[in-house]
């Protein structure tokens, strides 16, 4: 059985990429998966090598015919995202690709080409296959592109025998972190102690209940502030969330950003790395990621 | 004067530019959150809430006896929110766009508009300072709308604060669009400088002219600051790490609240940041 573990946060910032990578590094035959397309980082500290490009396409975009159009005003009374100029011009940004425009124009004037949205890529890490995306700037349909580069991550998976797909989620509660949670075995919510951290680690924390999956919290940078990590940790408690460890605050973040390597490439040794890679044994001790449990379970009865 | 405060990634200190800046100005100054997946603002500024509105939006409610199956409310929808099984609609109404076509269409005129709630909007004060926020229903997917509703809260201010999402689809186009300037916000980091590229991009769509507010400026490496020059964007503030100020922010304190001296220069930067828009307004 395939299992996939999400890394999320609500809070942006909060150091999911970081952990992620270095999670794929302690992680046996993975597939990685970016499934934060509208900024996607994780390739800066994979170096994938591309092995296959696809464009994205999502919804459709009205475009009026000038020589059709008797500038009836149908359209304009029909749009209801005001996307349609006084002269007849679409405005690409704010044209949702209802299409009722497009079906309801009395000439027929109106094209609805299907746009290209993003980009989705197969590639090869020194960690594994990884699948990530890239939305287009100011597109739609993030939630759409998300969707689509997990559901690759997982034939991939299957295909190759591989039993855990990694996610490095996007920020936020929003369409796109919705299309990454779905399905997943669990979540892993980095948390860090800050008013806003754990403010948005309890919208998160709502929207895994929401979705019936399991979350996993992990304190990042927890001696900026023990007291508010405390309170972290009082939260996931008393909501069923299992706390798989602490992670200090370490310049070595950083550090291994700007070499291009995840924290235990670069800093073996530093407190920060001995922390990842406590919580990764934690992680893989929760009943749901145990590959063996249905095995164990039954030679038991035997 | 519209200033939206962006970044491409998060984490990187756009709410603690927007709050310490709003309150460095302090009056005629409206501070908007409109990043209503996770609302941060108020968690600095403890502003008094005066008005709470449920923001909604329209989606179909059919009227079955009126309805005869034909389907085309189904047709015509392209976020397939409708379906007709057994000569009956049903509506998903978390997959409406609230395009209004199937009510548009439906012969029988057996449709009718009801609602969903998208979120929350609620506004009050901050002492002199205006201020609103939205907070999207946990499960909701869809901000833009909300977005909207909260930039068009004013009470009278000449200068409004938007504190936007992070990213560069369309939450943060919603945020940023029609503003008179956009505030950069980033880390002098791989993963800052990668973003911020994304983001210039979108302020560049949109044709706003912008600046850049460097934190964690002393963390890092270059690439930020050489970037900014080739494009020709100012740095118009540098934010040092220092422990006081991310202890401060982890207890929900503003910079200008344990240092002061600090709310010069977020009025210097507001300057730079007037200066910069008029002219790009004269030039346009």
């Amino acid at each position: 059985m395939i299992r996939e573990l999400v890394v999320v946060s609500g809070k942006g910032g909060t150091g999911k990429t970081s952990i992620t990578a270095a999670f794929a590094l302690l992680a046996e035959k993975i597939v990685l998966c970016d499934a934060d397309v509208d900024a996607a980082d994780l390739h800066l500290l994979m170096a994938p090598r591309v092995l296959g490009s696809s464009d994205f396409m999502g919804g459709s975009k009205a475009i009026i015919r000038k020589k059709d159009c008797t500038a009836c005003g149908r359209c304009r009374d029909l749009c209801r995202f005001t996307a349609i100029s006084e002269d007849f011009v679409v405005d690409p940004i704010s044209c949702e690709g209802c299409g009722v425009c497009v079906d309801l124009c009395p000439e027929q004037a109106i094209d609805f080409p299907v746009q290209k949205c993003g980009e989705w890529f197969v590639s090869d890490t020194r960690m594994g296959p990884m699948v990530h995306g890239r939305l287009g700037i100011a597109e739609e349909n993030s939630g759409k592109l998300v969707s689509l580069v997990r559901r690759e991550a997982r034939e991939l998976a299957e295909k190759q025998g591989l039993q855990l797909i990694l996610t490095d989620g996007p920020p936020g509660i929003g369409c796109p972190v919705i299309a990454s949670i779905g399905g997943a075995t669990a979540l892993v919510i980095i948390v860090e102690p800050t008013v806003s951290g754990l403010h948005d680690m309890r919208r998160v924390a709502q929207l895994a209940v929401h979705f019936k999956v399991p979350g996993l919290v992990c304190i990042n940078k927890y001696d900026l502030n023990p007291e508010m990590a405390g309170r972290v940790e009082t939260f996931a408690e008393s909501h069923n969330m299992r706390v798989m460890g602490h992670i200090p605050f370490d310049p070595v973040f950083t550090q291994a950003m700007i070499a291009g390597q995840n924290v235990l490439e670069h800093a073996p040794d530093s407190t920060a790395a001995a922390a990842i890679r406590k919580v990764w044994q934690e992680i893989l001790r929760f009943p749901a990621m145990n590959t063996l449990g249905i095995k164990d379970f039954s030679s038991n009865i035997q | 004067m519209i200033i939206s405060i962006a970044s491409g990634k998060g984490g990187t200190g756009k709410t603690t530019v927007a709050t310490n800046l709003a309150l460095s100005l302090g009056d005629g100054v409206r501070l908007l959150d409109c990043d209503v997946e996770e609302p941060n603002c108020h968690l600095f500024l403890h502003p008094v809430m005066t008005d709470v509105q449920d923001v909604t939006t329209c989606i179909p409610v059919i009227r079955q006896e009126a309805c005869n199956g034909c389907k085309k409310c189904a047709e015509i929808c392209r976020f397939r929110a409708l379906t007709v099984v057994a000569g009956k609609v049903l509506v998903f109404p978390e997959l409406c766009h609230s395009c209004g076509g199937c009510i548009e269409v439906c012969p029988e005129k057996a449709i009718d508009e009801g609602y969903r709630v998208l979120g929350v909007m609620e506004s009050g004060k901050c002492g002199e300072l205006g201020f609103a926020h939205g907070r999207l229903r946990v499960g909701e997917a869809m901000a833009p709308p909300l977005i909207r509703k909260v930039r068009a809260s004013r009470n009278g201010e000449k200068t409004i604060i938007i504190d936007a999402p992070p990213g560069t689809s369309c939450p943060v186009i919603a945020a940023m669009r029609g503003t008179d300037f956009v505030l950069l916000v980033t880390e002098p980091t791989p993963f800052g400088l990668h973003d911020l590229r994304l983001a210039v991009e979108a302020v560049k769509l949109l044709g706003i002219p912008c600046g850049l507010v460097i934190n964690r400026a002393d963390m890092g490496d270059d690439g930020v600051r050489e970037y900014a020059e080739r494009e020709g964007i100012p740095v118009l503030l540098e934010i040092p790490y220092d422990r006081k100020i991310a202890e401060a922010y982890s207890r929900g304190s503003l910079i200008v609240e344990v240092m002061p001296e600090w709310a010069e220069r977020f009025r210097r930067l507001y300057s730079g940041i007037v200066t910069l828009a008029g002219s790009s307004g004269r030039q346009q």
